[in-house]
């Protein structure tokens, strides 16, 4: 289990990491989301201690990271696939990392077929790997240890679709066995596929979180009428707010039994009513974390 | 009626982890890697290979084109004790440098998160590689010695010689860990590791006022008692202790802070 309590992190007067909190529970796969830049990699960075926070803490199964002796034995961390010596071989970055763990080799050659690299893949050096074959190696760097926890920033990135699936194969597999996994990523529908819960955040505050179905709870309706124009009556004489979604259709934070009432009310013909899904998660992740977007653009743009 | 425990039929999901059974890792661990990591890319290797090359190069050179008096044991060790002394502070700056110009700080101080540990195991590598090369050179100088066979070659060597030829490469490469330490680049660390000594020297030879002082303050000049293996004076001693303590530990020092406290990215 990983807790936040309350972990802020500044940089003058930046603050990268506003007061998160959040708990990763075990045995579910907790998906870390948010634009570049809203402070995900900072959060991670002082679950394992390589960043000081200002405030708050962060705890993995109890203990402060750097309490845990030997954390890779518990803790399996991947944070950065590309921060690895150029000149070393895959084979050699596990071997020495499993040297300062204390596992033997038959375990970095394990973890080599685990994650699929092959033979003559291990002896090449890291300098000729594509990023999703550095993923596959921090993976298998993270799994070393046969750790219970797994703190993985931006593993998916760089996969192929037949990548992020095998991934996925992977941590399920892994959170079905008790484990506890957060992985980040600033892709809504890698984590889609992937997490059984998601934390959002944008500009280092938590936005929301929850089970992907009480994310989608929240998105409201998606109706598509024979006659917008008759609809839209409809739903202002039920005090029911619309936006039109650019394919005739409609969207509403108003659940669809609402809609689907006020339009038979009115008479209107319905071509599709239901509850916004995947769009709507898109939406909101657009929605919530543009703020950062929009506020850097909107000063130059109103004064010129 | 008895009642079955809870756990029966189901993993139990562990909020908690156990750490009874896990020990710390052992410094002579950290040593070990923190040694592999100068030979397992090409720059460590080649510069260890440098070395080694050029130690055995130098015995043989004097062994050929050195004059008589040359031909002595303490002869062969201060011939090779200078290439040395230039090489050996680039392996301590590589030592360092490279967690942060590859990144690798990243796997290193989350796999040991106590920071002072992975130093510790730096300094210790970083004084083995120095006591290996000062090994390689006394090895070479013996053959040669035998192998020239001057009478007199092996006269007054005592442990002490051996000592200061030692003290000489380990400051070296301390002194480069140290550069490495604050400039957490290797670039920037060879550069002023190299040209400030010298610009010192340069100052304190124009300016009168520091020329009287400059054995206190330029470690090059209190160590040269060192090259030939001299009997020291109780100044010289001082001499070398205070240059030690301005070129060595206070980087060395402010270099450890600055990384301890560092946001390893």
């Amino acid at each position: 289990m990983i807790t936040l309590e309350n972990v802020t992190k500044r940089y003058g007067k930046f603050t990268a990491v506003d007061g998160v909190s959040f708990v990763a529970q075990p045995g579910r796969v907790t998906g870390f989301l948010g634009p570049n830049g809203a402070g995900k990699s900072t959060s991670m960075r002082i679950m394992v201690g390589l960043t000081p926070q200002d405030g708050g803490q962060a705890l993995i199964g109890g203990h402060r990271f750097a309490d845990i002796p030997n954390p890779s034995r518990h803790v399996g961390v991947l944070l950065d696939a590309s921060a690895q010596h150029a000149g070393r071989t895959g084979r050699e970055v596990l071997r020495l990392s499993a040297a300062t763990m204390g596992m033997g080799k038959e375990r970095v050659e394990e973890m080599l077929t685990l994650v699929g690299l092959s033979g003559s893949e291990a002896k090449r050096r890291v300098r000729n790997y594509s990023l999703g074959m550095r993923q596959r190696l921090g993976i298998a760097n993270a799994l070393l240890g046969d750790p219970s926890v797994l703190i993985l920033d931006e593993p998916v990135n760089g996969l192929d679709p037949a990548g992020i699936h095998w991934m996925r194969g992977l941590l399920r597999n892994f959170a079905a066995q008790g484990g506890t996994v957060l992985l980040s990523s600033h892709l809504l529908h890698e984590v889609e596929m992937i997490a059984d819960e998601m934390v959002l955040i944008g500009r280092g505050k938590i936005v929301a979180r929850g089970t992907k179905a009480e994310l989608l709870h929240t998105a409201g309706t998606y109706v598509k009428p024979e006659d917008p124009a008759a609809l839209l009556q409809a739903l202002h004489a039920a005090d029911i707010a619309a936006t039109p979604s650019g394919d005739g259709g409609f969207r509403s934070e108003a659940e669809p039994i609402d809609v689907g009432r006020a339009a038979a009310a009115a008479g209107v013909v319905l071509a599709e009513l239901k509850r916004a899904e995947g769009e709507g998660l898109e939406e909101m992740f657009l929605q919530l974390t543009s703020d950062d977007a929009r506020d850097s653009i909107t000063p130059e743009g109103v004064q010129v | 009626m008895t009642t079955t425990p809870a756990t029966v039929g189901k993993a139990p999901q562990r909020h908690t982890l156990d750490l009874s059974n896990t020990s710390t890792v052992p410094l002579g661990r950290l040593v070990k890697v923190e040694m592999r990591k100068m030979v397992d890319t090409r720059a460590g290797l080649w510069l260890i290979v440098a070395i080694v090359a050029i130690t055995a190069l130098i015995t043989v050179i004097v062994f050929f084109a050195g004059s008589d008096s040359d031909h002595t044991f303490i002869g062969y060790m201060g011939g090779t004790a200078g290439p040395q002394a230039f090489l050996l502070p680039v392996l301590g700056i590589l030592l360092v440098t490279q967690e942060w110009g590859q990144r690798t700080g990243m796997v290193t101080f989350t796999l040991e998160p106590h920071r002072g540990k992975v130093i510790a195991a730096k300094v210790l590598a970083a004084l083995l590689f120095g006591l290996i090369a000062v090994a390689i050179a006394v090895v070479g100088a013996a053959l040669a010695t035998t192998l020239s066979g001057d009478p007199g070659a092996w006269d007054n060597i005592g442990l002490d010689d051996f000592g200061k030829f030692a003290l000489l490469q380990v400051t070296g490469v301390l002194q480069g860990l140290a550069f490495g330490l604050i400039f957490l680049n290797s670039a920037a660390a060879i550069v002023t590791y190299f040209v400030l000594p010298i610009a010192f020297s340069i100052v304190t030879s124009v300016w009168s006022a520091l020329r009287d002082i400059a054995p206190w303050v330029n470690l090059g000049t209190s160590q040269q008692p060192l090259f030939s293996a001299q009997h020291l004076s109780g100044e010289q001693w001082a001499q070398l202790v205070t240059g030690t303590l301005i070129w060595v530990v206070l980087p060395f020092l402010a270099g450890l802070i600055r990384v301890l406290r560092a946001e390893v990215k």
